[in-house]
């Protein structure tokens, strides 16, 4: 256990990551798998506009669509979006608050394996007798009468990521509520530690309710329950709100730390703090705290009443409040600044507009009565892939740009980020904008094909014309992310230059724990405050160079996630009766589980110390490649 | 941290729970945890209301003929008396008297396995009167509300057990010490759910 | 980034223009060109909103551009350190309130029309004779075709609702299988077909479709209802009350022998002793709704075939000969199902289509 830099051999690295619990590369493999199931989701997006090209196109049945549009919404919430984010947060959120690590290292990695494993399972549904085929919302009368298995994937996998989900986000609030360096006050946290914060929080309650309903579902798909079988009884609303009981919230789980890694890039490259950093902490709560009051937004046309209708039409439109401070902020965080137009600025900037596009329409459809013509309609589709594209994607663009330096020592090209840029931006605003019109005139979605003379077929040509574009930007991302690793250059501290918080003022990647000395906070931005004080080194210590306790890496974050995944199998396989080997699959994988939990639980883990010497080792070698 | 450090009764420190880092990460880490545990059970108590007494027509059982509260009060006593002796188990730990502290988690233990059993036997009972779990709606709600929390009893005594064979030999030390107090939290925590179980489940179903 | 700014620009002029060029969509669908009460007013919802955030997005606009041009790097200067702001209390106060005062503007018609539109109460408001003042119409959505029940009448038919103009119709929706949603865009928004419950509400239609082109107007299954859930099509015949009541009355008639050799062979065919398609297919519009298949007593008189395809002889025996062709997961049978085995022969398929043709309550 040196943190002396060695050269590993392919196995040893892979062994590595298998292991690791280090925040840093846990957010690596975050990254990797989310990236990976963001191509796979943009496979199918572009496959459902291939198919909506024309009127009554072929190209793929309607059986196929159905999974496919399933499969896309499904993927991009839970396996892309949200891992890429987790990959943000982990990367650079306890750097921010000058933590060595996150509170619970080893459920860290736990919780990345069971998302991995949950993802897995979910996509292995491709080739096991298909996917699942109820929309990503899944709702439960047509669930419940789908054939096969898909649904048992939709629901086995979701819940096994889901734990993983609500793991990390304890794990980020702890980190929060107790690792914070001296000085780093909440009022002093970088924004995108908030929106982390408050994401986290969100998680830890939204999480539960859909847990609650797909055990709900497995339990009436598996084992004969009753809750959503009407003629005993069930009623199918109740997986409605449970859905969006969980559903809304997990609208902000994903658009907050984006809100957060947007307000990162207009202080930093505005030059200039962030205007109404006070405004914009309690906005970001607000907006959290109204989250989950308005589910029921989701449902005007179920027929809960004109007095539930109009309860949460109004509880809806108040969100827009908070919102609307944080754009004026922002914009007032511009104004007055010195704009270098960057890469992860660029995103910034178009994001504004588009995402006030995209809120605008939510507010809209908050008006209840109007609300019975766009729901289930394109204009619905048009509105969450601008708060969703528009916010959340190109989010992960601008941070996959402004933290790739600080995750792996190295600049993406400008160059590539630019044409990038500019080609997702265009086909995103071709692809839908005229999708608010399609709605308008009647088209509803979730449709595998349309008719021709209704008025749909040029602005559905458009539509698929548009998502061309942002498809070919995504492949230009890519050749630059190849690019990149094979020139490897190695970049310094502060490769943007205006760098405001801590992260900045430690080498990319940072040594594998962090910080040699925990930082001493003086204020909001804290490198900025050293840097304009001339200070050199970038921060002041609030403690003397001394031993550093660190984590052991562990493999039974990964066994335990896979006996979930052997077990999930096994009960989705009980099911049928004619499987005799189902059953002892589903005690396996169980006992894999809760084995390993034993294990964990029964053996010691103290972890260990980097000595003073190494430490001072490591500082006069320069060894800052994260390698321990 | 040191696991050889002898402690005595005086050197011990007031909140072993929370004096070290990892302890209170610990704590606080817990303490979410029983706030995502308890949205899940207002989840299946919001389900469990809204599929009560429904069932396919002529269904045969409904909550007032289905209960009876003199077994039910019997094991809310004993769950609640283990609650009580998971408190003197901790008054223990605060003080360092690792046996006294081993005696009352081994009656928490032998009260919560009773409870277990006699919920076991209730269970039983209804499948053996005919009402399964998918009987109806208001079966498969009843059984899975009050069954996450027997799932959550086992797992809680569970806990129990593997800590107190682990640190039978070896005695309290700052790094087990969190522990027993995080296992005697949850035991609080599925008290506290029972409590609302028997008032909304058993009592609002005896009366009607 | 000039370059940028430049293909920004031409690019949203290009959008505008295309939005201009192709109008409003058709008149038989759209919710733009609004041919009921109901429709109306979510109109109005809708140009009223869209007024307002207008105004919001104009505001943002002029801020937005004129911050991101006065303040570029290239103006201000490379190592230029601007003023590290804090924030303004008065803006903060400014930008909380005026939301919220469009938020108000909003606000007050929602809550006003939500409660309007769910107002039922006259449905059964009776006359001095005891008939129902107001027309009901019973809607089970099944999986991919719509019954239209009509208990007053005791008539029943599917896929095609008939409605008199200028007065308010209610309806009362239940799914039969799994959910559905009932939508007709320029009448009026949706609502769930649940299958558990009951949802009702009115609708006016103040148009009669025989302006339209088309001849109806295009009603939606708005949710997601497995693989044909985009085929779940029906249409809507608006007529004036005079009309309404005569198409009332005929399909209250007792049916009519089929005439012409070719129609007798195919309605024998039809029959019990034949393929049995009478089994689940009723061709008598009086009656209740609950049948397996849907009614054909005014398949004669329809827009459409299965509401989906062009309504001719042909597509008929297209569609008889290869249900799941069409209609992927529907549930009528193949011919070699009901035809002991055999798929129908081109007579067959001409006597079934001449029949069907044949039955009609507007000749």
């Amino acid at each position: 256990m040196s943190s002396i830099a060695q050269k590993k051999g392919f196995g040893a690295t892979i062994w590595d990551y298998l292991t690791t619990v280090d925040h840093k590369k846990i957010a690596i493999l975050y990254f990797i798998s989310g990236g990976l199931f963001f191509v796979i989701g943009g496979i199918e997006a572009m496959m459902i506009r291939i198919q909506l090209m024309k009127a009554g196109n072929d190209f793929l049945s309607a059986g196929l669509y159905n999974e496919i549009i399933t499969m896309h919404g499904t993927t991009m919430i839970f396996l892309a979006s949200m891992p890429l984010l987790l990959a943000f947060m982990n990367a650079v959120m306890p750097l921010q608050i000058g933590a060595r690590d996150v509170a619970f290292p080893f459920l860290n990695s736990l919780g990345f394996w069971l998302f991995f494993f949950g993802g897995i399972f979910l996509n292995l549904s491709w080739f096991l007798g298909g996917a699942p085929d109820a929309g990503w919302t899944n709702y439960a009368s047509l669930a419940m009468a789908s054939e096969g298995h898909g649904i048992d994937f939709y629901t086995l996998g979701l819940t096994i990521s889901g734990f993983g989900t609500l793991i990390a986000g304890i794990n980020f609030l702890v980190t929060i509520i107790n690792m914070r360096a001296p000085g780093m006050t909440y009022m002093r946290m970088p924004l995108f530690t908030w929106t982390t914060f408050v994401a986290s929080a969100l998680i830890l309650l939204a999480f539960p309710p859909l847990t609650i309903g797909l055990f709900f579902m497995v339990f009436d798909r598996l084992f004969g329950a009753n809750f959503f079988d009407v003629a005993m009884g069930g009623n199918t609303i109740i997986w409605e709100h449970l859905f969006w009981i969980f559903g809304h919230p997990e609208v902000y789980i994903l658009i907050l730390p984006a809100f957060g890694i947007f307000s990162e890039i207009f202080a930093i490259f505005s030059r200039k703090r962030l205007f109404g950093y006070t405004a914009l902490v309690f906005a970001t709560i607000l907006i959290g705290f109204y989250g989950f009051m308005v589910w029921a937004h989701h449902m005007f046309t179920v027929g809960l009443g004109p007095t539930a209708n109009a309860v949460f039409a109004l509880a809806t439109m108040i969100i827009a409040v908070p919102t609307g401070v944080k754009i004026f902020n922002w914009l007032l965080t511009i104004w007055g600044g010195n704009v270098s137009f960057t890469t992860p600025m660029l995103y910034a900037v178009a994001f504004i507009p588009s995402f006030v596009a995209g809120g605008v329409t939510g507010v809209m459809q908050a008006m209840a009565p109007l609300d019975y013509q766009l729901h289930d309609s394109y204009f619905i589709v048009a509105h969450f892939h601008y708060v969703i594209v528009g916010g959340v994607v190109l989010a992960l663009l601008a941070g996959t740009h402004l933290y790739w330096p600080k995750m792996f020592g190295t600049m993406l090209s400008e160059k590539l980020g630019k044409i990038t840029f500019w080609f997702f931006l265009i086909g995103f605003h071709l692809t839908f904008f005229i999708q608010h019109f399609l709605g308008l005139m009647g088209m509803p979605r979730r449709v595998y094909t349309f008719g021709a003379n209704q008025g749909w077929d040029t602005y559905n040509m458009i539509s698929s014309f548009g998502a061309l574009f942002m498809a070919i930007g995504v492949i230009v991302l890519l050749i630059n992310v190849v690019l990149t690793i094979v020139k490897n250059e190695r970049i310094g501290n502060d490769p943007w230059g205006d760098g405001r918080t801590l992260e900045w003022a430690i080498p990319s990647p940072p040594p594998f724990y962090n910080f040699p000395q925990t930082p001493l906070v003086r204020g909001l931005d804290s490198y900025w405050i050293e840097k304009m004080e001339g200070n050199k080194e970038g921060m002041v210590y609030a403690e003397p160079l001394g031993d550093i306790h660190m984590p052991n890496g562990s493999i039974i974050p990964l066994i335990m996630s896979f006996g979930m995944f052997v077990a999930a199998f096994g009960a989705m396989y009980h099911m049928d009766g004619d499987k005799a080997w189902a059953l002892p699959v589903l005690v396996i994988g169980l006992g894999i589980t809760f084995g390993s939990m034993l294990v964990r639980s029964l053996k010691d883990d103290l972890g260990f110390y980097i000595t003073k010497e190494e430490l001072l080792r490591d500082a006069k070698g320069g060894n800052n490649n994260g390698s321990k | 941290m040191d696991l050889n450090k002898k402690y005595t009764p005086q050197t011990w420190p007031d909140h072993p729970e929370t004096a070290t880092l990892e302890g209170k990460n610990k704590f606080v880490g817990f303490w979410l945890l029983l706030a995502a545990e308890t949205v899940t059970f207002a989840s299946l108590f919001a389900t469990y209301l809204a599929l009560k007494d429904k069932g396919p027509s002529g269904m045969e059982f409904s909550a007032s003929e289905l209960f009876e509260l003199p077994l039910v009060f019997a094991m809310t006593m004993i769950l609640l008396t283990s609650s009580l002796t998971s408190v003197y188990a901790m008054y223990h730990m605060k003080n360092h008297n690792f046996k006294a502290m081993q005696a009352w988690l081994g009656i928490t233990v032998f009260l919560g396995l009773s409870f277990l059993g006699l919920e076991i036997y209730e269970f039983n009972h209804y499948v053996h009167i005919g009402f399964g779990y998918t009987n109806s709606a208001f079966s498969s709600a009843f059984f899975t509300l009050v069954g996450t929390h027997g799932a959550h009893v086992l797992f809680g005594l569970s806990w129990f057990i593997a800590l107190m064979l682990r640190n039978s030999k070896r005695g309290l030390n700052m790094y087990n010490a969190p522990k027993f107090y995080l296992a005697s939290l949850y035991w609080h925590f599925i008290d506290v759910v029972w409590v609302f179980i028997f008032t909304v489940v058993y009592l609002m179903g005896v009366i009607g | 980034m000039k370059q940028g700014l430049k293909n920004w620009r031409l690019f949203a002029l290009l959008t505008a223009l295309l939005v201009f060029l192709s109008g409003c969509g058709r008149e038989e669908i759209s919710t733009l060109i609004p041919a009921g009460a109901v429709a109306k007013d979510q109109f109005n919802m809708l140009i009223l909103s869209s007024a307002v955030m207008a105004f919001v997005i104009l505001v943002v606009t002029i801020i937005y551009v004129l911050a991101i041009v006065k303040f570029r790097r290239s103006k201000i200067g490379e190592d230029v350190i601007p003023e590290q702001v804090e924030g303004s209390a008065k803006l903060e106060f400014l930008w909380t309130a005026i939301p919220i005062v469009l938020i108000l503007i909003i606000a007050v018609p929602t809550v006003y029309s939500t409660f309007e539109l769910a107002d039922t109460s006259d449905m059964d408001v009776k006359a001095e004779d005891g008939s129902m003042t107001n027309l009901t119409v019973n809607v089970n959505a099944k999986l991919y075709w719509w019954e239209f029940e009509y208990p007053e009448q005791g008539i029943v038919t599917s896929q095609e609702l008939v409605v008199p103009t200028g007065e308010k119709v209610y309806f009362n929706l239940l799914a039969a299988d799994v959910k559905h949603s009932f939508w007709i865009p320029s009448i009026g928004g949706k609502l769930d077909a649940n299958p558990e419950n009951v949802n009702t509400f009115y609708l006016t239609f103040d148009k009669e479709s025989s302006e339209l082109e088309d001849g109806v107007f295009y009603g939606k299954c708005a949710e997601l209802c497995g693989p044909s859930h985009a085929l779940m099509d029906f249409k809507v015949k608006s007529l004036s009350p005079e009309d309404f009541d005569t198409w009332v009355a005929a399909m209250q008639e007792d049916v009519t022998p089929a005439e012409g050799a070719l129609a007798q062979e195919g309605e024998q065919l039809f029959g019990a002793d034949g393929a049995g398609c009478i089994a689940c297919h009723a061709t008598s519009g009086v009656g209740t709704g609950g049948k397996a298949g849907p009614n054909l007593a005014t398949f004669g008189d329809r827009n459409r075939v299965a509401g989906i395809l062009e309504h001719n002889e042909e597509e008929v025996k297209n569609w008889i000969s290869n249900p799941q062709k069409y209609k992927p997961g529907n549930l009528m049978p193949s011919p070699k199902e009901l035809n002991g085995g055999k798929e129908f022969t081109e007579q067959e398929l001409d006597a079934l289509a001449a029949y069907l043709m044949s039955l009609s309550v507007e000749k």
